[in-house]
């Protein structure tokens, strides 16, 4: 019964987290009764599990067009967020700005806030603002650069409205004056092309869950020649990069995912998008006083934030709840604060459709069909919460 | 995911009296858009004072309409005077409890119950002459001691979690704590508890002390650094130096770190605050 229960679920919430897709399950399993050696063991029997690690690493290289030798394994995405800022920071310790957006996710935004008390030096901060379609001024973005930028760390995909910053040229911008760049790319890894080969970041950070591989692993990407200082001191692991022994069944298996990701990311700007915009196109054309959070071309395929005026997130959730669909809010109750979404305040969202905003963040397990049944329910939940709205007069 | 009574789960998918009652005697208007909640009640009352209907409009999250509806069944043939002495601990017990970051919900539906109420007897309401102590969230003086009283709170966590107020930027979380500290204090005396007595030579030493034996060696492992500059009363005005010059985090460590530690050991009513 419960496995019929799971089945039943209308999953949009994958830029929370994703389904492991059953071939990384599969391909991980092997590693906890049978394979358990210790990679940096001198037997066989861990060697091979060293050789593995090692395709795991071509796996995800290949994926966004990197050496093997640059990817450092870490334990999530926040762990490699805070390694690349930390080590560019120790790296120049006079250079004491940090260039960044108003809309990162916490583990960048949380840092930087909180980086003089961690170094112990006080560093000048500069958070881009967005406009109200989410994307950043480029020319607000040249100008806050400095002699004294340590380091800029700008996200390559927004996780709650899906904008995509144009990373290939603030990272050129970045290179021409000679400064680090970090980009916290959790969200666009597996979901749109990345290759960077061509796109000159320094550092880069992935997250293993978010494309259906398992939680508790992520990477820093590392390009060859930018200096680095380690974050976990320890042994050896990671060329002394990243000390502790290696998750190895979740490397295995995030190896797994980033292939996957590659032979499906033709699926992912089709179909998916296509579902993504059947959802959205239905929900604005049924619903009124409905809006689209986000410019609507430069997008994540897989992402949509939509508010509802006059009705409040949370209560939207759980009546899509009652019908098991997952998808997320915005809204200042389900955040655990008392304010909607920082991400939605620095776009200048009015608070009356702040408060009423849904992401839905769909996967290639996604059907038509589940499409279908959120459009058929989610326009009474709607009308049927303004009808208790004192604010809604239609 | 919020932590919800079946019976909160229950009254958001069906809520009881939704709408507006016709021709009502008494209309309480609470919250607003910006703020995340809010609660129009309308009641009806017979000629003997008793609530002959309630009715709510909510926006708001679940346990907002939860507390809304929940509110309604409860005052519904309640004299005046009966549902004059309603708490929103009341509402929270009718819904076997709220998470306690919700608590402010059931504030809510208090707070439109006495609007309802003044609107009917056609009397001002008594929270409408305080001062504004959050802007965020537009909550006074006078709301936030009424909740202290009301809900016996001790912090300023607690007054965010029942009020709002102090949830948005956290500018006004001293002010909130000062008038914590008053409230608290006032109630010593009245019940005639004697308060500590220090003279303030001995204050002073005291907190230099306590200042040079933990809270600078502490500060100073972070490159940062304090200075007591005067004290006045229970005022103790103190200059932050170094890392700490500066710091996003220094109001947290002033009042989590620097107040709590001479309030365990120096006097319980003391209220440090960086020397402008």
């Amino acid at each position: 019964m419960a496995a019929q229960g799971e089945r039943s679920v209308i999953y949009l919430d994958n830029n929370a987290t994703t389904r492991v897709a059953p071939e990384v399950l599969e391909a991980m399993l092997p590693y906890f009764c049978e394979r358990y050696g210790n990679p940096s063991s001198m037997h066989s029997f861990g060697g091979r599990v060293a050789r593995q690690i090692a395709t795991a690493r071509e796996q995800i290289a290949a994926l966004i067009g990197a050496s093997p030798e640059e990817l450092i394994f870490t334990s999530c995405g926040t762990e490699s967020d805070s390694t690349a800022i930390l080590s560019s920071l120790q790296a120049s310790p006079e250079k004491r700005q940090i260039v960044t957006t108003r809309v990162e996710h916490p583990a960048v935004k949380s840092l930087c806030e909180q980086l003089d008390s961690l170094t112990g030096h006080k560093h000048r901060l500069s958070m881009l603002p967005v406009g109200r379609d989410g994307r950043l001024d480029r020319q607000q973005f040249q100008e806050a650069l400095s002699d004294e930028t340590a380091i800029v760390s700008v996200m390559w995909a927004n996780n709650e409205t899906g904008v995509i910053f144009p990373i290939e040229e603030l990272a050129q911008i970045a290179r021409n004056r000679g400064i680090l760049f970090h980009t916290d790319a959790v969200q666009a890894v597996g979901k749109i092309p990345i290759d960077l080969q061509r796109i000159p970041v320094d550092l880069l950070s992935i997250s293993g869950h978010k494309l259906h591989g398992p939680k508790g692993i992520g990477v820093l990407y590392v390009r060859k020649g930018t200096p680095f200082v380690p974050f976990l001191i320890g042994g050896h692991q990671e060329h002394g990069r990243r000390g502790g022994t290696e998750n190895v069944a979740s490397i295995i298996g995030l190896g797994k995912a980033c292939e996957l990701a590659a032979a499906r990311l033709a699926e992912e700007n089709n179909r998916v998008r296509r579902l993504r915009d059947r959802l959205e196109g239905g929900l604005l054309s049924s619903i009124p006083n409905a809006m689209l959070n986000g410019h609507q071309q430069e997008r994540l395929p897989n992402t949509c934030s939509i508010s509802f005026e006059y009705v409040e997130g949370e209560a939207i959730l759980l009546h899509l709840d009652e019908h098991n669909i997952c998808a997320s809010s915005g809204s200042a109750c389900t955040s655990g604060s008392l304010e909607p979404s920082h991400v939605l305040r620095a776009m200048g969202v009015p608070f009356t459709a702040a408060h009423g905003s849904i992401r839905f963040s769909l996967s290639v397990y996604n059907t038509e069909e589940e499409i279908d049944f959120v459009l058929e329910k989610l326009p009474p939940i709607i009308a049927y919460l303004r009808q208790l709205s004192p604010f809604w007069k239609g | 995911m919020w932590d919800y009574t079946e019976k909160v789960k229950e009254h958001f998918l069906h809520p009881r009296n939704v709408g507006e009652v016709e021709n009502p005697d008494g209309i309480g208007e609470v919250g607003s858009l910006a703020c995340g909640d809010a609660l129009t009640l309308t009641i009806k009352v017979d000629e003997q004072g008793r609530i002959a209907d309630a009715r709510f409009k909510t926006f708001g999250c679940a346990s907002a309409i939860a507390s809304s509806s929940a509110l309604t069944e409860m005052i519904k043939g309640m004299t005046i005077e009966e549902a004059q002495r309603i708490t929103n601990q009341d509402i929270a017990d009718f819904l076997g409890g709220l998470p306690k970051e919700k608590m402010h919900c059931s504030v809510l539906g208090r707070e439109a119950l006495e609007a309802a109420i003044a609107n009917y007897r056609q009397e001002p309401l008594p929270t409408a002459h305080g001062e504004i102590v959050c802007e965020c969230f537009g909550v006074t003086d006078v709301e936030i001691r009424h909740a202290i009283a009301e809900s016996k709170l001790h912090s300023v966590e607690e007054i965010t979690n029942f009020t709002k107020a102090g949830g948005g930027c956290g500018k006004c979380q001293g002010r909130i704590a000062a008038l914590l500290k008053e409230f608290w204090h006032d109630i010593k005396i009245e019940e005639g508890e004697k308060p500590k007595r220090l003279t303030n030579v001995q204050k002073i030493k005291l907190i230099e002390q306590v200042l040079e034996r933990e809270i600078r060696p502490a500060l100073q492992r972070d490159g940062g650094d304090i200075e007591l500059v005067d004290v006045d009363g229970d005022f103790v005005s103190v200059a932050l130096r170094g890392a700490c010059v500066g710091c996003q985090m220094s109001g947290v460590t002033i009042k989590d770190y620097v107040e709590k530690r001479l309030r365990e050991q120096v006097l319980e009513t003391l209220i440090v605050e960086e020397a402008e």
